[in-house]
């Protein structure tokens, strides 16, 4: 294919996966601003006022990046975990199959479908969170460089998961198991310093924790550890996870017999 | 000629051991409205299912238009447009943009597809519904929505497998005519079907699979001439007591009013008509027993399971 053809067959895919979350936004788009809007609330405002300062910040200043960022992994993942699990349950994969579309654009489309969901509901959390505190941005570059490269890990992830499950109970066991208490145990609502040094030591083998903190980093120019190693964690994480499911794709796992 | 598909000692052996092909090889030119035929489990899905790059070969070659499926896949796949037999588009999608998302699947600008969505969504009576959900169609609008899918990219070569199941005998028909129309046009199109009935008055060459080998292969015509007899059936008045003998041929009574005889290939029907004239038997209306390839497919078919059995 030339690159105009390529250009197309991807724009196309993008185009069918952002058609289908928003055809659907009262199960993708609103669960996740109603959610955010409870945990605003309730951990912002009700017990956060209990709770006083966290890094040098009010409560509800802490949490709120680990919030956008606990929106933006969760939805990045599950549309596209959702999305290529339908595809393959109903065959449809079958018409990129049978197309020239290389492996790599259906991959790239699939994770760029991924992360317009992911950022969709970050913003719309983000301009929730304006009507709970005011938000500073400390740094634009680092906060937008670390919320794109998350959603695509994060896509690429639930790329992967889609393409190993052959039930819907199997694209729901990752997020549950795994995914949430990642993200719930990866700094959301709490600073690592709380923690004893042990239980700190275990936290830095947590991926989460390094974009969780890169993201407050962004916004309060506050955070757990070292940016640059987190930067250099997630793009490891992202080239491995590419390579791992373009593998699978080539190889036909899951989707050819 | 082209040649438009060409097979050499396909061979796929599934997870479980099972060996669904064994060396299949055949070749369709262009140009061509080919039959793939075989009963069930014999290979043929999974014969189209490797050509579709659906299904990893275990072994052997596939060419379409001489582009060989695994060094030049993309020139391959754009000359290959396929009907498979199950529904396989989403449900939830709009019927426009099912072909719009596929043409750009195939590299099409917007503008291009949307061009030609309109011609084959209208072509296959599906224009009024393009708005509508897929799920919302009937069966027999879904198949010819996959046909209008399939065409979008407007390949050289179509592969349709079973594309006429569960569909009614008029809608049927037309889908027959339009077949025949786009192969006129130039399409090559390989049809794999259980109604024995429309290979024979669509196909010009044959190909029958049974146990993954290929057990024939030849044109409809001459496959067709093999057959030494055939039954035809006769509505007669009036109504007969006992059987009639008529000289050169086989006949016996099915009841009162139906007769049945056998006439062998070189003899013809025009002698018979004059015996049953000369015993004023009037025949109010007459039809073959059953179709014609098929009586010589299952000949095939069960011959090759006795082979098989020995």
């Amino acid at each position: 294919m030339s690159h105009r053809e390529l250009w197309v067959a991807f724009v196309t895919i993008v185009t069918k996966e952002i058609r289908r979350f928003t055809r659907i936004w009262a199960q993708t788009l609103l669960p996740p601003a109603i959610t955010m809007t409870l945990y605003f609330i309730i951990f912002g405002n009700l017990i956060g006022s209990r709770i006083g300062e966290m890094g040098g910040f009010n409560y509800m200043e802490f949490i709120v990046p680990g919030l956008i960022m606990m929106s933006v992994i969760t939805n990045s993942y599950g549309n596209v975990v959702s999305s290529f699990f339908s595809t393959k349950y109903q065959h449809s994969i079958e018409e990129l199959l049978v197309s020239p579309t290389p492996n790599w654009i259906i991959l790239s489309g699939y994770v760029l479908g991924g992360v317009a969901r992911g950022l969709a509901v970050g913003f719309v959390v983000t301009l929730l969170s304006l009507f709970f505190t005011k938000l500073q941005v400390h740094s634009v570059g680092v906060t937008v460089a670390t919320v794109v490269m998350t959603s695509v890990l994060f896509a690429l992830g639930g790329f992967i998961n889609a393409i190993y499950a052959n039930s819907f109970d199997d694209i729901s066991i990752i997020p549950t198991f795994i995914l949430t208490p990642l993200t719930y145990l990866g700094g959301v609502f709490y600073s690592i310093q709380l923690l004893p040094e042990f239980w700190q030591s275990v936290s830095h083998l947590n991926p989460v924790l390094y974009m969780v903190n890169t993201f407050r980093f962004g916004i309060l120019g506050v955070s757990d550890i070292n940016v640059g190693f987190a930067f250099g964690v997630i793009i490891l994480f992202t080239v491995a996870l590419f390579s791992f499911a373009l593998r699978l794709l080539n190889t036909g796992k899951g989707i050819r017999q | 000629m082209a040649t438009a598909l060409s097979i050499k000692d396909l061979s796929k052996v599934y997870g479980n051991d099972f060996e669904a092909l064994k060396g299949v090889s055949f070749d369709v030119q262009q140009g061509d409205f080919f039959a793939l035929l075989g009963p069930n489990g014999a290979g043929k899905s999974t014969t189209l299912g490797i050509v579709s790059s659906l299904i990893n070969k275990t072994s052997g070659s596939v060419e379409i238009f001489g582009f060989d499926l695994e060094k030049d896949k993309a020139a391959a796949k754009r000359s290959l447009g396929v009907v498979p037999q199950e529904f396989n588009f989403n449900m939830f999608e709009k019927v426009g943009d099912i072909l719009r998302t596929q043409a750009g699947y195939y590299g099409i600008p917007a503008g291009i597809a949307k061009q030609r969505s309109e011609y084959y969504l209208k072509k296959l009576g599906l224009w009024d519904k393009r708005n509508d959900s897929a799920r919302m169609l009937s069966g027999g609008m879904k198949r010819r929505l996959m046909i209008a899918r399939a065409l979008v990219h407007e390949p050289k070569l179509l592969i349709l497998d079973e594309p006429t199941a569960g569909v009614d005998i008029e809608l049927r028909r037309s889908m027959w005519a339009f077949l025949q129309e786009i192969n006129k046009a130039g399409t090559t199109i390989i049809l794999t079907t259980h109604y024995l009935e429309e290979a024979e008055s669509l196909c010009r060459n044959i190909a029958i699979i049974d146990h993954g080998s290929i057990i024939h292969n030849t044109s409809m015509k001459s496959l067709l001439q093999q057959m030494n007899t055939e039954t035809f059936i006769f509505d007669v008045q009036p109504a007969q007591t006992a059987d009639i003998v008529f000289e050169g041929y086989t006949a016996h009574l099915e009841d009162p009013n139906t007769l049945v005889v056998d006439v062998e290939k070189n003899k013809g029907i025009n002698e018979l008509f004059i015996q049953l004239e000369a015993k004023q038997i009037k025949v109010t209306s007459m039809r073959n027993k059953s179709n014609r390839l098929e009586e010589l497919f299952v000949a095939m078919v069960e011959k090759n399971l006795g082979n098989k059995e020995v």
